[in-house]
């Protein structure tokens, strides 16, 4: 089985900080590591490798900082590491971006035949959980999101339970297929040794657009449609009056004044 | 200090640091309590590949030495000594297989050991005999192409557990310790039972328990090495486990202090840190240098060792021969009197760091949910296993007896 694993650099969530001023995430200087989320992806990709035999390939879209998510996903247990690196998906939303890896999806396929994609429910840092399904939109192939355990590994197909608003259910995809997954669904390892050695010296390879074959006119900040007017984080009004008194009575009294007074009763 | 002299050993330090930090700290005191081995566990060490570090990248190893090992068991003996056990135990089973297979023994065996598919153990104490390994009364008498053996074992590391035993047998008693063989049996031959498991003061997570041997049918291609050189691996082996041990017990020394140090630190009594009463800071800067003095000289001997087993152990490979033969060709150091002073000094380091850290920190480390008392309990054992104390001080002092009348009386 050949599995591709989705997986993207944001910043290190042990250790975020919030500018106080304007309430946004300071990323300048901030350590960046795997998504957590996709921690998971990539070692539930891994452990279906470890059962049923095949490679894992990991792709991520990012600039050239990003090659250490990849070294670091040889460390965790892949085999084929691909960057989708150039100026021109700078800036893209989740349709840009699903739409790009899709693109890189194709070509890894082209290489090898892929038979199932998986990606974590969402990242860290813009918390959309978009990725997944759209990519099974652009390559129109079956899609399970909020998979919390892999239930049976089929020859032509897979069955996985899925969370849902009020509990879960079983569903049964064909392949080829993408899956997103909750952190529910297994514990990473530990990075082994003989990993984190591979990962110094390993391979990465780095796609352009065009080596993707994808179309420029939907990529990058300018292209894709969404568009961010302003980010802020909602504020908070508290608008409570504390009723002062020496005994429950007392401030009872008060409190019915209060009431009173603002005409509430 | 780290004593990492290449990469690979530097992030043999980073995996095992990570491993005690994420999955060994959650678990220690469950498992302790418990007194029963983890599954879990054993998982972890299996991805994490802990189990092939000694052994070569032919056979799906690492391709380290004995410092790879040693440095493991350290750090993970560091978060708990018991859990510690699972690879540290596997590797001391299989060190006297590695030495003495054949070609075909090593292709056989080695696969499974490195990937962790298969978990080893040693089996050399008897109820009567410990210190006197040659008092061994467990035979194994040939017949056609198997060996019967007879016997029982007692205070088995990872029994039960373990796939594979490497037991001391007596293949020819008449010959009495020159009689002294090794034979792998597999769990699940034929007369080959579990007795009692034992209840223990220390490295609770790690099960004891009594090997019995009734009528067991052994096929000769499990022999290791010749008939009656039994003796001559054993020692072999603990040359190269006993810094292992030691290791370990500097790993408890270190634990020790990283639970007992912010204690004292954050700890106020009359108005201050107790750590600023000259009396327990000095004690503490003691202990620090003793554990400083127990791993400087573990790795400097595990780094000694290297530049001989390693070469023997590519050496082997390229010829199809056995590890102890190529060691034998290189006409290297005997390491028995080195091992067993690191083992002495670090163990005995352990143990007063142990003790001396509980007394510090006072009536809380008494208490089990404060993670100190448990290394006191486990530190015991360092002195005690691979050779008591006071074999060690034997076979220090055999070797410098020898030492100096090779050298004839001048001064």
């Amino acid at each position: 089985m050949h599995i591709v694993a989705c997986v993207k650099q944001t910043p290190k969530s042990d250790n975020v900080k919030i500018d106080p001023a304007t309430g946004c995430l300071i990323r300048s200087g901030t350590e960046s590591a795997m998504n957590p989320f996709d921690e998971f992806a990539l070692e539930e990709a891994v452990t279906l490798k470890e059962q049923v035999g095949g490679k894992v390939s990991v792709i991520t879209m990012g600039p050239p900082q990003a090659e250490a998510v990849l070294r670091d996903s040889i460390a965790r247990g892949a085999d084929e590491v691909f960057q989708l690196g150039d100026r021109a998906f700078a800036g893209s939303d989740t349709w840009s971006t699903s739409y790009a890896l899709s693109k890189g999806i194709e070509k890894i396929n082209s290489l090898s035949h892929v038979d199932l994609i998986i990606c974590g429910k969402q990242t860290n840092d813009s918390d959309t959980g978009h990725i997944g399904p759209q990519i099974s939109a652009w390559l129109n192939i079956p899609n399970a999101a909020f998979v919390k355990k892999v239930v049976r590994v089929n020859e032509k197909s897979m069955v996985v339970e899925r969370l849902t608003e009020d509990g879960s259910e079983v569903v049964e995809l064909t392949y080829p297929c993408v899956l997103s997954v909750v952190k529910e669904i297994n514990k990473p390892r530990v990075r082994s040794v003989k990993g984190r050695l591979l990962a110094k010296r390993a391979p990465v390879t780095v796609w352009t657009a065009d080596d993707v074959a994808a179309d420029k006119t939907m990529l990058g900040i300018n292209n894709c449609p969404t568009r961010v007017v302003k980010s802020f984080v909602p504020k908070r009004e508290v608008n409570a009056t504390v009723v002062e008194g020496a005994n429950g009575k007392e401030k009872a009294a008060k409190l019915v004044e209060l009431l009173k007074e603002n005409k509430y009763i | 200090m780290d004593y990492a002299i290449n990469e690979m050993e530097q992030e043999v330090l980073n995996t095992t640091r990570e491993l005690a930090q994420k999955k060994l700290k959650p678990l220690r005191a469950e498992m302790d309590a418990k007194e029963t081995f983890s599954k879990e566990m054993y998982e972890e060490y299996r991805k994490s590949g802990m189990f092939g570090l000694w052994l070569p990248e032919e056979y799906g190893g690492l391709g380290g030495g004995i410092t790879c090992l040693a440095m493991a068991f350290e750090e993970l003996s560091r978060a708990c000594a018991g859990l510690a056990l699972t690879p540290g135990t596997s590797a001391l089973g299989a060190i006297p297989m590695f030495l003495a297979a054949t070609k075909e023994q090593r292709e056989k065996w080695c696969p499974d050991l490195a990937s962790g598919k298969k978990l080893w153990a040693f089996a050399l104490t008897e109820p009567e005999a410990g210190s006197d390994a040659t008092a061994l009364k467990t035979t194994a008498l040939k017949d056609g192409d198997f060996y019967v053996v007879n016997g029982t074992k007692h205070f088995i590391s990872t029994g039960k557990e373990a796939d594979f035993y490497t037991v001391a047998v007596n293949t020819n008693p008449a010959r009495g310790p020159r009689g002294i063989s090794l034979l792998v049996i597999e769990k699940g031959t034929p007369g080959f039972s579990f007795g009692k498991k034992e209840e223990k003061m220390g490295i609770r997570s790690n099960p004891t328990y009594e090997l019995i041997f009734e009528n067991v049918r052994v096929p000769k291609e499990n022999l290791l090495g010749s008939e009656g050189r039994g003796l001559l691996y054993l020692q072999e082996t603990l040359d190269y486990s006993r810094p292992g041990v030691a290791a370990q017990a500097v790993g408890i020394a270190q634990g020790a202090l990283d639970t007992t140090i912010p204690y004292l630190r954050t700890r106020k009594q009359f108005g201050q840190p107790i750590i600023t009463f000259q009396a327990l800071g000095h004690k503490v800067a003691e202990l620090a240098a003793k554990t400083e003095a127990g791993r400087a000289m573990v790795y400097n001997l595990t780094h000694r060792m290297d530049t001989e087993f390693l070469p023997a152990v590519k050496n082997a490979l390229a010829n199809g021969t056995p590890v102890h033969d190529e060691l034998k060709k290189l006409k290297g150091e005997r390491w028995t009197k080195y091992s067993a002073e690191a083992k002495l000094f670090c163990s005995n380091v352990a143990m007063e760091v142990a003790d001396e850290c509980v007394t510090l920190c006072g009536g809380i480390a008494y208490m089990r949910d404060f993670p100190l008392e448990k290394y006191m309990r486990d530190a015991k054992i360092t002195q005690i296993y691979e050779g008591t104390t006071h074999i060690q001080k034997n076979e220090i002092l055999t070797a410098l007896i020898k030492e100096y009348a090779a050298k004839g009386d001048e001064e």
